[in-house]
């Protein structure tokens, strides 16, 4: 092993301007949100720290998330892996395999003892004695608890590793758990969706770098920057919705117009994530955006919520409103907090300090 | 001790036993266990699925219009293939019919997914089989200038270029902090690239690491996002709308235009980056003719890429289709997916029970019983397994048989199909490909052909790209907005009780899913994927699977750092979350753990 270097020593000799280096942290800061003083918080913190180890674990899981990481545009994922951390475990992307790939996780434990991100996309069944997922011949969930217990933090990417996702709803014939059940003991931040945005991930990961902490968690463990507000707070149709234009089937004129997708099951009034703004691939767009309502991949148990076209409830023919924040915030089992009204709360909020912040949890 | 197989090949497992798990660069979990003879030539060859998510049981009475978000999520890699053989599933069980706007967007996704999935297959997960990172460092770069130059217009290419991405290469490398490329198999005897070419390709990995990116927004404007876009039973769920009120809320003329140049730029990158390089690598390893494994005598296509809306006959295809058996290439059986005496899938290998596990049972009968137990030759130390037996149950796939043939498919089971088929499409450009290494036909039947299949059909998927983006602008050109069907879309419409099947070619092979409806619920669903046929464990006559059989006879520089061994398995490009799986019909599943 050779002596760590910093971000910064690294990207200038790679013929990184110290401009260019600048100009990456300044991008960096307005994507993360930081405002004035952001770009500079993080030129200091890249200057000084090495590159940080991570192992990142599959148990579990469709790749979905790796897939989604490698199309982050800000920052680009080649600049992630080749100059902000140091990926030394990833079954999907390491030249390793076998025995030499082994070899790193035993090597980690022991070089950067307390020292290394344990990132886990997927999750570990505990159903016929872990066997249902075993990797290098034993059951993931041995492997997890092992490389958890050495490290400084532990990042669950995605539905699977922060819920348990698909292979978890019913009857879960592999016993499917999601990993802070079996991981206990260790600072654990929760980055859901079937998959993450790729930006959101990215983002989870410069801000842990930048600012050696976890960004602000809700109850759940989910990054309050990301997580705090609802697709339908955002969404570019909520108009629709307040005015009662819903599309009454896919492909009318309804749907042609772009409005509201409730009534066609969506999702959007009881999840939490940031696709309505942030946006995916890009900005290019997100599932409403495209026609079709949101399946709330990022909430806890989506899967079994009942079909996806159904509509969160009946609605009477007044008070849609309240009635499909009551009625939806009910069905995703989020407590009453989150769901008043929105009319009454939206203006109550805009009136409040910002300091005042009863987030929904 | 030494047998031969029922298809012909004799296995050996005499000598020293070699483990490679995990089996990194794929999609899921793949144990491979293999014996080499004294020379180091691999003579037995055991492929293991290591996990198992039971999403078809899971989908067992569920709304049938959501199984396309279940199955999606049975692979994040090949996003979008499940969905869509899904929503046709569902279409073909309860007869709806689908807009011509829709069959084009839908071919567009698929096609999106090809090339996306094939060009990052190349870099990202096969490329450094062939490709020597550290060799790279040596590089000149005024050489690997004039070397990028002398294959193609690929803008980036300077001198300088190179040069900066040598010294940002080795500033990594003397960092100590390796990352992906920790521990791999750099100055193995078997990478045989100057170290120009190393550069050329490293920096093209680092190229297409960036560009991939871009291809998948055409997911999602017309899915929502990428990975996991969205789909719809009926039509897809983007409407269009090119200049009524409200149209920026749709599919419009700006949103189309951004397609097209998406296009358009694939096309360059596979035109001006993959297939250069491919052909400049494969160059220098045209002596290296191992892994044709099953390629020469069996492999199978359903085809995929319907030209006109609801028509899945062959002739409507423009992916081949059909079986070749017994290597009788001039001879192309059709395919059936509901006849019960063609597809059928074995268990005697698989960690499953059947009622008489001598039988193969059709997807539409399909029984999973779960059932995790270790030959008596296996051996188990601290809840590791340091060896698996063979002889006995040793893998979660299930082993698949078309008419009792284990069968090779992917991009060069269609090519040889196309071939063989003489399809102009698919014979012309593998016939000038052939002609520029100076190769003979034969040469297909590798692990090369595989991998440069792989990249022809990329290419030709872009190339549909644009015809099926002019045909969509063309009909709405003609008036036709229609995206969706919604006719039958109440459950109310449909039978009480319906079966059907639904097919497409997945970037890793042939794809199809069978479902059973009763009373507007799904009773049974049952997936054979690509993966499965590949990467199939032996069947109760003995014969073995594509990777098994592809592996073997293949020498091994040093067993210890098993470089061919991934060229070759990579070759296939694995997916193993999608190839496990699991139904039982009377609903309750049955897990019986043994370890003798």
């Amino acid at each position: 092993m050779g002596e760590t270097e910093t971000f910064y020593e690294v990207i200038r000799r790679q013929g990184i301007s110290r401009r260019g280096f600048l100009k990456f942290c300044g991008v960096t800061a307005a994507g993360l949100g930081l405002g004035a003083g952001g770009a500079a918080r993080i030129a200091q913190a890249l200057e000084t720290k090495p590159r940080v180890p991570v192992i990142w674990l599959h148990g579990l899981e469709c790749t979905c998330c790796s897939e989604s990481f490698i199309r982050s545009a800000h920052p680009l994922v080649s600049d992630v892996v080749l100059s902000m951390l140091s990926l030394d475990y990833d079954d999907t992307l390491m030249a390793a395999a076998g025995h030499q790939a082994e070899a790193i996780l035993a090597e980690t434990r022991e070089t950067y003892r307390g020292r290394y991100i344990l990132a886990v996309e997927g999750n570990a069944p505990l159903a016929n004695d872990g066997f249902f997922c075993m990797p290098g011949g034993r059951p993931f969930v041995d492997t997890l608890k092992e490389m958890a217990a050495d490290s400084a933090a532990v990042i669950a990417w995605g539905s699977c590793a922060s819920w348990g996702c698909v292979q978890a709803a019913k009857p879960n014939p592999t016993g499917a758990v999601p990993i802070d059940q079996v991981i206990t003991g260790k600072p654990l931040i929760k980055v859901p969706g079937c998959p993450p945005i790729a930006e959101v991930m990215t983002g989870v990961i410069s801000y842990l770098l930048t600012f050696d902490r976890f960004p602000e968690l809700d109850l759940q463990g989910r990054p309050k920057m990301f997580y705090s507000q609802r697709i339908h707070d955002k969404c570019y149709r909520r108009g629709h919705f307040d005015a009662g234009q819903f599309v009454e089937a896919f492909d009318d004129d309804a749907a042609r117009r772009g409005h509201c997708l409730y009534k066609m099951g969506c999702k959007g009034p009881t999840t939490y994530n940031a696709c309505s703004t942030t946006g995916w691939n890009e900005g290019t767009s997100f599932p409403i955006q495209s026609g079709h309502g949101c399946l709330g991949c990022s909430e806890d148990g989506f899967w079994d919520k009942g079909p996806f076209y159904e509509r969160l409830s009946t609605i009477n023919q007044f008070g849609i409103e309240a009635n499909a924040d009551i009625v939806g915030g009910t069905a995703a089992g989020v407590v009453a907090a989150g769901v008043a009204a929105h009319a009454g709360v939206t203006v109550a909020r805009r009136l409040m300090s910002k300091n005042e912040n009863k987030d929904k949890e | 001790m030494s047998v031969t197989t029922p298809n012909g090949f004799t296995l050996n497992d005499a000598g020293r036993r070699v483990v490679v798990d995990p089996v990194t660069r794929i999609e899921g979990h793949l144990r491979i266990e293999l014996n080499v003879d004294e020379a180091n030539v691999i003579r037995n060859a055991v492929s293991t699925g290591t996990m198992w998510r039971g999403i078809e049981l899971i989908l067992k009475g569920r709304d049938p219009r959501d199984a396309w978000a279940f199955t999606q999520r049975i692979c994040g890699v090949c996003t979008g293939t499940h969905a869509l053989t899904s929503v046709r599933a569902i279409e073909n069980t309860l007869g709806i019919q689908i807009p011509e706007n829709a069959n084009s967007i839908r071919n567009i996704m698929q096609l999106c997914l090809q090339v996306h999935d094939h060009l990052v297959h190349f870099y990202h997960l096969h490329a450094l089989d062939w490709v020597d990172v550290v060799s790279a460092l040596s590089a000149d770069p005024k050489a690997t200038s004039a070397l990028a130059q002398s294959l193609s217009p690929w803008p980036l290419s300077s001198p300088g270029y190179f040069s900066d991405i040598k010294a940002k290469l080795t500033r990594f490398v003397e960092s100590g902090q390796l990352g992906p490329f920790k521990n791999g198999y750099w100055g193995h005897p078997a990478y045989r690239l100057p170290p120009e070419a190393n550069l050329m390709a490293v920096a093209h990995y680092l190229e297409a690491l960036d560009f991939q990116k871009e291809i998948v927004k055409i997911h999602a404007v017309f899915g929502g996002k990428n990975p996991h876009p969205n789909w719809l039973v009926g039509g897809v769920p983007c409407a269009i709308n090119l200049d009524g009120a409200g149209a920026v809320g749709a599919v419009n003329i700006e949103r189309l235009n951004l397609v097209s140049s998406i296009i358009d730029r694939a096309t360059t990158f596979v035109e001006q980056v993959y297939l250069p390089d491919l052909i400049a690598i494969a160059g220098f390893y045209k002596d290296w003719q191992y892994g044709g494994g099953l390629s020469s005598t069996s492999v199978l296509a359903y085809g995929d890429i319907p030209d006109r809306a609801n028509d899945y006959s062959p002739s409507n295809l423009l992916m081949p289709s059909g079986a070749i058996i017994n290597g009788e290439l001039t001879r192309i059986h059709p395919v059936d997916l509901t006849d019960p005496e063609q597809i059928q899938e074995f268990v005697s290998h698989s960690w499953y029970r059947y009622g008489d596990e001598a039988k193969g049972l059709h997807p539409w009968d399909g029984v999973t019983e779960s059932h995790f137990e270790l030959g008596p030759r296996s051996k188990v130390e601290n809840r590791r397994i340091e060896t698996l037996d063979e002889s006995a149950k040793y893998s979660y796939l299930k082993a698949p048989r078309w008419r009792g043939h284990a069968m090779e498919v992917g991009p060069l089971a269609r090519y040889i199909l196309g071939y063989a088929q003489g399809n102009p499409e698919f014979k012309e450009p593998t016939e000038a490909l052939l002609r520029q290494l100076d190769l003979p036909v034969g040469a297909l039947f590798s692990t090369l052909g595989r991998t440069a299949a792989r990249g022809l059909e990329c290419q030709w998927a872009a190339g549909k790209l644009r015809y099926f983006f002019d045909k969509l602008m063309a009909n709405l050109k003609a008036g036709d907005l229609n995206t969706a069907n919604t006719t039958k879309w109440a459950p109310a419409t449909w039978p009480a009780s319906a079966k059907g099947v639904g097919f497409t070619e997945a970037p890793r092979g042939a794809l199809a899913h069978w479902v059973q409806i009763e009373a507007g619920k799904i009773a049974n669903y049952q997936c054979v994927v690509p993966t499965t046929w590949n990467g199939s464990p032996r069947d109760p006559a003995g014969a073995i699977g594509a990777f098994e059989a592809a592996l073997l006879d293949t020498p091994l520089a040093d067993p210890q750092q098993p470089l061919e061994v991934l060229r070759t398995l990579h070759s296939f490009d694995p997916c193993l979350a999608c190839s496990t799986h699991i139904l039982t019909p009377e609903g309750g599943e049955a897990i019986s753990v043994t370890v003798r």
